[in-house]
């Protein structure tokens, strides 16, 4: 939430830092999640690669769960995951 | 240093484009603006611009076109009329809401329907409250004058705002008229180098133009977008007087006509004062203290202007070339008649519809108004505040 005064805004509302979608945490809007299930990940790495937001966390080259502050739950990691045997399911949120 | 030429006003407002010599055009034709973008694209064949010609596929497109290469940091511009400014709407809320100096010839003419292709006002008082800054021309000078200035007012470091230059359609844009221009380079020497105050092109400063603003910001960005409007008459008027310096022509907010020492007078844009200032010559020859006052710039809106010089009158109508459907009034009587209020003046308003679907207005029509408010200013009583003028009953 911000609390700038109207006088401090950019003209035309154009964001002018790089990167501050980190300030604004849209995870909220999700009506489904991700699910990670570890023994069926191969780390890949798909989900990280297609995932529209910066929502995969990733350790060492390694899969280590989902930011549930930024995952909107769209599923294209789910939709993606290769694996015969998902290591990521959407559920109900 | 100026020349003497015989041009119609859409030849005069494509000669001032030319002259602009913008990075990018992105047009799609619409009778009776398509002459302006025709004559343009002709400049390009002819290598006589360095301009980017993007012939799109619709008006929506031309808009959202003009709009990306403002936001790269371009001189952008586009012309339309009627139902092609229609299908731009929802872009042209946002040229102004993103802070971008575009200039749009608008060609008045009026929405459908019944289909119709000639003059009114109607698609440029949709938009009145678009964000755009309004210029309205009584002829062709005007309007070639008025898209000159627009470009200088559009870019001017505390506008920042797109600018719609008004004609009206067939009546000034397809009518020949001698009128007083520019050479090129006196045109370039007054605009001068354009050096955006954003681009998306700075790799350095990267930057995101039209994001989302939500609760917790969108007032915000609209008030300060507000206050770009509210502070903007000044920067008008200091472009007015910089431009007098070339062809010796003045602007204001508005022009006047016999109006200090009137009685009666009208508020009437475009085409259509240049009527009403020989009826007003024949009233006065009869002893009439008849007057006019033709809006030039009608967003802004300067209501204290517009209230100090009309507030002396007994009588005064105001004329629209577009209906609101309201039940009440017509868009600019709404306006001032809503500045007058709490003035402490007490004139007596009533508001003309004319000239809907380019039906003509003759001396005779005008004549008429001028008789109606020379009874209320004896009577002092308002018989009818909403009239319909020239239509048969």
């Amino acid at each position: 939430m911000t609390t700038k005064s109207w006088r401090e805004t950019v003209p035309g509302g154009w964001i002018t830092e790089a990167g501050n979608a980190l300030n604004y945490k849209t995870g909220d809007w999700r009506s489904e999640k991700p699910v990670y299930i570890p023994e069926n990940c191969i780390n890949c790495l798909f989900c990280w690669v297609f995932c529209p937001d910066d929502a995969i966390l990733v350790e060492d080259g390694k899969m280590k769960g989902i930011n549930y502050d930024y995952c909107k739950g769209c599923g294209i990691c789910a939709r993606e995951c290769p694996t015969k045997k998902k290591a990521l399911i959407m559920e109900d949120e | 240093m100026r020349q003497k030429v015989t041009l119609t006003g859409n030849e005069a407002v494509a000669l001032a484009m030319k002259q602009l010599n913008p990075d990018v055009v992105a047009a799609y034709p619409i009778t009776p603006a398509t002459e302006i973008v025709q004559i343009f694209s002709t400049y390009v064949n002819d290598g006589l611009v360095d301009t980017e010609f993007v012939t799109v596929e619709s008006e929506h497109s031309a808009m959202s076109a003009t709009v990306a290469a403002a936001s790269a940091g371009a001189r952008a511009m586009t012309a339309t009329s009627a139902n092609g400014l229609a299908l731009m709407w929802e872009i042209v809320y946002i040229a102004a809401s993103n802070r971008l100096p575009i200039v749009m010839p608008l060609v008045n003419r009026a929405l459908s329907g019944p289909i119709n292709i000639h003059c009114d006002h109607s698609d440029a008082m949709g938009v009145r409250d678009s964000g755009w800054i309004q210029l309205w021309s009584e002829n062709s000078q005007e309007v070639y004058d008025n898209t000159i200035q627009a470009l200088r007012i559009a870019e001017h470091p505390e506008i920042q705002l797109p600018v719609m230059v008004c004609m009206d359609g067939f009546i000034i844009s397809h009518a020949m008229e001698n009128l007083e221009i520019l050479p090129d380079q006196a045109v370039r020497d007054f605009i001068g180098e354009y050096k955006p105050q954003k681009t998306l092109f700075d790799l350095e400063n990267p930057v995101t133009a039209g994001p989302l603003a939500l609760t917790d910001s969108y007032f915000e960005f609209k008030r300060s977008q507000a206050e770009a409007m509210i502070q903007a008459k000044p920067h008008i008027l200091e472009v007015a007087r910089e431009f007098a310096q070339t062809l010796g022509h003045e602007y204001g907010l508005f022009e006047t006509y016999k109006l200090n020492d009137a009685e009666v007078g009208i508020v009437v844009l475009g085409s259509t004062a240049g009527t009403a200032k020989v009826v007003v010559d024949k009233l006065r020859a009869q002893g009439v203290k008849a007057g006019l006052l033709k809006p030039r710039v009608y967003r802004p809106f300067p209501a204290e202007e517009l209230v100090q010089a009309l507030g002396h009158l007994k009588a005064l109508a105001v004329m629209d070339r577009a209906d609101s459907f309201n039940a009440f009034a017509g868009p600019v009587f709404t306006d001032i008649a809503a500045a007058m209020y709490g003035s402490g003046f007490e004139t007596k308003l009533i508001n003309y519809i004319y000239g809907l679907g380019g039906r003509d207005v003759g001396l005779d029509d005008i004549e008429k108004v001028y008789k109606h408010l020379t009874r209320i200013a004896d009577t002092g009583e308002v018989d009818k505040r909403l009239n319909y003028l020239g239509v048969r009953e």
